[in-house]
């Protein structure tokens, strides 16, 4: 028995060493850098000072200030897991007919899941140029509009993020979907069509609720992996231009960190964020759940 | 009734087709324009004109990517990371994950709780702690001080992958395995391991994507331009004054293909791998 004890020990050891000094203990680093005044020149020399740091983001104005950042990352999260999910779904519905070459297109459209994200991001920057950007290009020669201005004004550019994320993240929800639709029996729609059921009516009471189970946990993740995009936003826009108008809460977090320098106001931040998903995680699960039962 | 059907059935096809074509050339649009400005020849560079291939296209990119920039160190520098990360994920992942899958202990929901919670931080959060405690160990322009960030990035999603595959081998392998005299070790070395691969491949190519694939924790935490990795590279060539399309697609096309091949390849067990560890959460 005490064998067997020493050897879950040695199973786990390893793992729970490398996360204590790899995540609790940044974590609570965090936590204390939060409540002191730390920056580049008091790297060493620094003191805890209390909630200093988050009644600055909450009420002191500055440019841009919290709430509107906050505002855009509601935004960017909405418009991105919306279009990721009606478009993940749609798709997903249109690739679970027999059809010929379903593997073939499937293949396809996993392709923006399966690039690099850094490589994404940094080509669609370059489509989005006003020049010789493709996608100017296309509005121009083909439509025949006005070319835009993505990359240098506020709003075209955070259309041009949202627009690269979407195209990135449709194929998970799809696939996702689509594994969900694979497990729906077969006889529920056969039963549906003898009573002369219409495909929205089928689409209502057998197919939603039926991908729900599965579609919930991963819009819960698609939330929190796009609450979080960093990489998108970052290197879309190149650091938040033009001048610090497409920012999203996390990019801002590491503009305050590695730009200006001042670890205590970024340490603070990033605890709100933390605690912010974290709220909406516990809330939508509970909810989504309590709805479940209500089926 | 029945010619109607027909009727119907033949144009839900069509639109189906249309749009699965639609969104197809969606997809494949900027992996044709990376090709596309990699084969461009140096004058061309910044067209205005739309063709499917570039005329008098040329591979010189291709050639001044390989010999006048130091595009195989990034491509070893990768590497290197990349591999030391798979190596010590892969290690860590498959011990924990077994030991939370089949045993009881201390702690252990606490455990699993964590690692769901630590998805949720931001990665400014743990990047930033790290770098001061980099900063403080004088660990910054090194590679341990990157494997570590990686490695803690990659373990929690990989430990509850290859829990989550551990819970569907059925235990009474082990039962008959210990009937056989097998020790615990050697009934997970010998017995569960090899039924566990698709689950280590998972877990190899994720860490292996983690590392590879990286550019805002390497761009602080390696400044020295003998340490960049590919994606350092990749952004400095459009971070000069005047972007260098043509090397930049180059080099993207080198980098992507095989990733996006062995991503092809292995997509239906990651997504597996995504349902297990988030619905038996």
């Amino acid at each position: 028995m005490s064998s067997r004890k020493w050897f879950v020990a040695a199973l786990i050891a390893p793992a729970i060493l490398v996360m204590a000094f790899v995540v609790f203990y940044p974590f609570i680093y965090n936590v204390f850098l939060a409540f002191g005044n730390m920056n580049l020149s008091r790297i060493r020399d620094w003191e805890l000072v209390g909630f200093r740091q988050f009644v600055k983001i909450f009420t002191e104005p500055s440019q841009p200030g919290f709430y509107v950042i906050f505002l855009k990352t509601v935004i960017w999260t909405a418009a991105n897991v919306f279009f990721h999910v009606v478009i993940g779904v749609f798709l997903a519905l249109i690739l679970n007919q027999h059809l010929q070459g379903r593997s073939a297109f499937r293949t396809l459209l996993i392709l923006p899941w399966a690039i690099p994200q850094y490589i994404v991001a940094l080509t669609w920057r370059g489509m989005f140029n006003y020049e010789y950007g493709s996608i100017n290009l296309i509005i121009t020669k083909y439509l025949g509009l006005p070319a835009v201005e993505w990359l240098k004004s506020p709003t075209e550019a955070f259309l041009a993020i949202i627009m690269t994320n979407v195209w990135l993240g449709f194929p998970f929800m799809m696939v996702i979907a689509l594994g969900a639709l694979q497990s729906i029996p077969h006889e529920l729609y056969e039963a549906a069509d003898i009573d002369g059921a219409k495909w929205h009516q089928k689409l209502r009471a057998i197919t939603l609720p039926l991908i729900r189970p599965v579609m919930i946990p991963a819009i819960t993740l698609g939330v929190i992996w796009t609450f979080n995009n960093l990489n998108i936003v970052w290197l879309v826009s190149n650091g938040g231009e033009p001048s610090d108008n497409t920012h999203i809460l996390v990019s801002f977090v590491y503009k305050a960190a590695f730009n200006f320098y001042s670890f205590s106001n970024a340490a603070a931040l990033s605890l709100i964020i933390f605690f912010i998903l974290l709220a909406f995680s516990l809330f939508f699960m509970k909810k989504s759940r309590a709805t479940e039962a209500a089926y | 009734m029945a010619v109607q059907n027909k009727r119907t059935i033949f144009l839900q096809r069509l639109v189906s087709y249309a749009v699965l074509l639609v969104f197809a050339v969606i997809s494949i649009f900027p992996i044709w324009q990376i090709v596309n400005i990699s084969l461009r020849p140096g004058n061309q560079l910044l067209s205005t004109v739309l063709e499917f291939i570039p005329s008098n296209a040329t591979l010189e990119n291709y050639v001044r990517l390989l010999s006048e920039r130091d595009f195989f160190v990034w491509m070893g520098n990768s590497a290197l990371i990349s591999i030391a990360v798979t190596l010590s994920g892969v290690a860590l992942a498959s011990t924990a994950g077994y030991a939370f899958s089949r045993y009881q202990f201390i702690g252990k929901k606490f455990g699993l709780l964590t690692l769901l919670t630590t998805q949720m931080f931001p990665a400014t959060m743990l990047l930033l702690p790290m770098y001061i405690m980099l900063i403080n160990l004088e660990l910054i322009n090194s590679y341990i001080g990157i494997v570590i960030v990686y490695s803690a990035t990659a373990l929690p999603f990989c430990i509850w992958t290859m829990k989550g595959y551990y819970d569907t081998i059925p235990p009474t392998l082990e039962e008959a395995a210990s009937i056989d005299g097998c020790s615990p070790f050697m009934t997970f070395y010998k017995v569960i391991l090899p039924l566990a691969a698709p689950a280590l491949v998972i877990t190899a190519l994720f860490s292996f994507m983690t590392a590879w694939s990286e550019y805002l924790v390497a761009a602080q935490i390696l400044q020295d331009s003998e340490l960049w990795t590919l994606p350092l590279g990749l952004k400095s060539f459009e971070a000069s004054m005047s972007t260098e399309w043509g090397l930049y697609g180059a080099a993207s096309l080198i980098v992507m293909v095989p990733v996006v091949v062995l991503f092809l390849l292995l997509s239906r067990y990651l997504i597996s791998g995504l349902t297990l560890g988030s619905v038996k959460g």
